[in-house]
């Protein structure tokens, strides 16, 4: 596992809870769709990108 | 006359007013629905798949192959459908699939953005200091449901659209009509044209008054169907969606977590005062354990897809147990019992996939600062009716209390 974190904004449908889990790492754009502040996330951030991912209603994160 | 081969399979969802309100199935209810999938019969003879498990209701939630579309024939209704109910359904996206929903449910995202919700937490705050006087006022004893957790969502839900709370004894008897599963079809026909008269007029002004009024219907109107990307009679079913959608989720949840943080365990609710930084914890149990969506979400399948080891045939119905699921013991240890210090977050509560609610960052932040205002407020609350005979809403679609006396 490489950590690193993608998000399909095609897919995303703004339920917020990637921000709610990770907010150091994931956001909401100006439209409420989900924005990825690192692409590389600091490894302290990743057990909270883990859990957003396994969270995100829509399966809109991925981590590698 | 019902088949016999029909008759044999048990009847979802399940009718007991004798039923503890904290307990969304008794066990002999458990050992009728309690396997991963069962088939059951519905009130409207239409049979089912009742899928229980945490797992498999994410997947079929998640799943493409299943529709929310109650117009497409085979759909596993609860109730019949009032007749010319398929007509206007223009703007009421929970029941829509793929592009046609996400269209109109992006028009709204940003609005429910947690960051969107902040900014209207004073708001939130004002509106429970206010209610919170009104229960004050009221008692001792007092209904907390009357004065309180139902009075405070609907102001804020009122105040976050642009409509009227004058107006809030017109359209609450009507959302409850719409979310009553023994209403019969005609009131409820009766119901929705009126509240979507009352919304049309609504709507109509705020696109006429063209102002800089800053609430969201008048936002969308100005943004939306200015520009022609939204027709007037979809924003209408929108807003009245999200006038039902706020007005008794969160009430009910406001209803149920008082009486759990008042019963059973001394010093659970003056915890909820002396240490109000768990709250947010605290909720998202209370969310699960309480699971008020008890009846579960419908969805039909329009492919053969295999969920917990059993295959679903297209156009067939299934239904995903939102409260089992969030007592599933492979997710949460000893499921039964209620741990304020638990990590709860993985429940299901709002349901999962594309339609989970949209409402949750607003649900959450009222219920933290309704209860633990009112903890703060009126440390000395207590019941003030046997738990045995509280009024419960088990015909309704959003499971709750519809009356639960208090004294301090
Ligand atoms: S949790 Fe998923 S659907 Fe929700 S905002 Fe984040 S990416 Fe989008």
């Amino acid at each position: 596992m490489t950590g690193r974190v993608r998000v399909d904004r095609d897919r995303c449908c703004g339920a917020g809870n990637c921000v709610l889990t990770a907010p150091e790492v994931f956001d909401q754009g100006d439209d409420g769709l989900v924005l990825l502040r690192f692409t590389a996330p600091p490894p302290q951030t990743l057990e909270g990108v883990r859990r957003a991912a396994d969270l995100c209603p829509a399966g809109a994160i991925t981590v590698d | 006359m019902i088949p016999a081969a029909l008759t044999d399979l048990p009847l979802w969802p399940p009718t007991n007013l004798g039923r503890d309100p904290l307990v969304p199935l008794d066990p002999g209810e458990r050992d009728r629905f309690d396997a991963p999938v069962t088939k059951v019969r519905l009130p409207t003879d239409a049979t089912a798949w009742l899928v229980t498990r945490h797992a498999d209701v994410r997947q079929l939630l998640r799943h493409p192959g299943f529709s929310a579309d109650l117009s497409r024939p085979g759909f596993p209704l609860l109730r019949a459908l009032p007749p010319g109910a398929l007509s206007d359904r223009r703007g009421g996206f929970i029941r829509m699939d793929g592009m046609e929903h996400s269209r109109l449910r992006r028009m709204l995202t940003a609005e429910f953005m947690l960051k969107s919700i902040r900014r209207i937490e004073p708001l939130i705050r004002q509106t429970v200091d206010r209610t919170l006087d009104d229960l004050r006022d009221a008692g001792p004893p007092a209904d907390l449901v009357a004065t309180f957790a139902l009075p405070l969502p609907s102001m804020v839900i009122c105040h976050l659209l642009g409509v009227p709370y004058a107006d809030h004894d017109f359209f609450q008897l009507r959302s409850r009509t719409l979310l009553d599963r023994d209403a019969a079809p005609e009131l409820v026909r009766e119901h929705v044209a009126q509240l979507r008269d009352y919304l049309h007029r609504l709507v109509e002004a705020k696109c006429a008054a063209g102002d800089r009024a800053d609430d969201l219907l008048s936002r969308l109107a100005r943004d939306r169907v200015d520009t022609g990307e939204l027709a007037v009679d979809e924003l209408v079913g929108m807003a009245m969606l999200l006038l039902i959608a706020g007005h008794e989720t969160t009430a009910n949840m406001i209803g149920l977590s008082t009486l759990l943080l008042l019963r059973d365990v001394p010093g659970r609710y003056a915890a909820l005062r002396d240490d109000p930084d768990q709250a947010d914890t605290l909720v998202e149990e209370l969310l699960r354990y309480l699971s008020i969506v008890r009846t579960g979400l419908p969805r039909l399948a329009l492919e053969d897809v295999e969920i917990g080891g059993q295959l679903i045939r297209a156009g067939e119905g299934a239904i995903a147990v939102l409260s089992t699921a969030n007592r599933d013991p492979v997710v949460f240890d000893g499921p039964d019992e209620f741990d304020p210090y638990r990590q709860a977050h993985q429940h299901v509560a709002f349901g999962f996939g594309v339609h989970q609610c949209i409402g949750q960052p607003l649900a959450r932040a009222e219920l933290r600062i309704a209860l633990v205002e009112l903890a703060r407020r009126f440390p000395d609350l207590r019941l003030a009716a046997p738990t045995g005979q509280l009024p419960t809403r088990d015909n309704s679609i959003v499971f709750g209390l519809d009356a639960l006396p208090v004294t301090w």
